[in-house]
């Protein structure tokens, strides 16, 4: 019996939706770039790392990703007992993956730093605290970069 | 090189004080290249250090992403009059340094 144009549109058709199953398993399951998860790995070891505490005030729209203004606090009475330790801060689509570490002690009062940073793309900032218990706590904002920085051609 | 320190002049012992910093530094990331395809090589502040009369009391590390005349804002316990030290360290042998004095009542 000659194949009918019906038949021949069902296999193809299971062959298309065959085919497009490992494409699709194929895409990293994690949004993470690689580089971002293995520079807070090298910081947090193998510690879990939480959600929370932790508050990154950054402009979500960025006109010029050459000087970003940003703010990390950490909700800590920043006792003797009870303190942040270091606040390390990072990014996802960077050429590299950090932007600054910050080393306080109980003699700081307040968890809070200030800086001016630069982001190449539109991207997710991640940054994270490490408290005086030795626990990981972290806060990841995504931002919008309209002009890009760091790679830029020199004039 | 030019710094531009604020630190307030007077606070009342054990306030929270507010100390803010900002130093001239081109901080080339080394990611760029000239019009002919050069790569520029990287220079930039790698470590600051604010010491408190001799004490350190905040330290940072810093990386390409950080915008080029770095802008660092942090806090202390305003405990005794004195001294605070600013130290800026960098590629290529780069070293700043800056103070201000505080008085504690």
């Amino acid at each position: 019996m000659p194949t009918t144009r019906r038949q021949f549109l069902n296999l193809a058709g299971s062959v298309s939706v065959a085919g497009t199953i490992p494409i699709v398993t194929l895409r990293p399951l994690e949004a993470t770039p690689a580089m971002l998860s293995a520079a807070i790995r090298n910081v947090v070891g193998e510690a879990p790392v939480r959600t929370g505490k932790v508050k990154l005030d950054i402009p979500p729209l960025v006109e010029n990703g050459n000087t970003v203004p940003m703010t990390v606090s950490v909700a800590s009475p920043m006792t003797a007992d009870d303190h942040v330790k270091s606040i390390h801060v990072f990014n996802e689509k960077n050429p590299q993956p950090n932007i600054g570490n910050f080393y306080l002690s109980p003699s700081s009062g307040r968890a809070q730093v200030s800086t001016r940073i630069r982001l190449a793309d539109t991207q997710k900032v991640v940054a994270i605290a490490r408290l005086s218990d030795d626990t990981f706590w972290q806060v990841a904002t995504e931002i919008v970069v309209t002009l890009a920085a760091c790679t830029e051609e020199m004039n | 090189m030019a710094a531009l320190i604020n630190v307030p002049a007077k606070a009342r012992r054990g306030e929270i004080i507010e100390i803010r910093t900002l130093t001239s530094h081109i901080m080339e990331t080394g990611f760029r290249h000239t019009a002919d395809g050069a790569l520029v090589p990287r220079d930039i502040i790698t470590n600051f250090t604010c010491r408190y009369n001799g004490a350190e009391i905040f330290r940072a590390d810093l990386f390409p992403a950080i915008a080029a005349n770095p802008y660092l804002s942090f806090f202390t316990v305003a405990k005794e009059s004195g001294k605070f030290e600013f130290e800026w360290i960098g590629d290529n042998g780069y070293s700043s340094s800056a103070s201000a004095s505080i008085t504690v009542e």
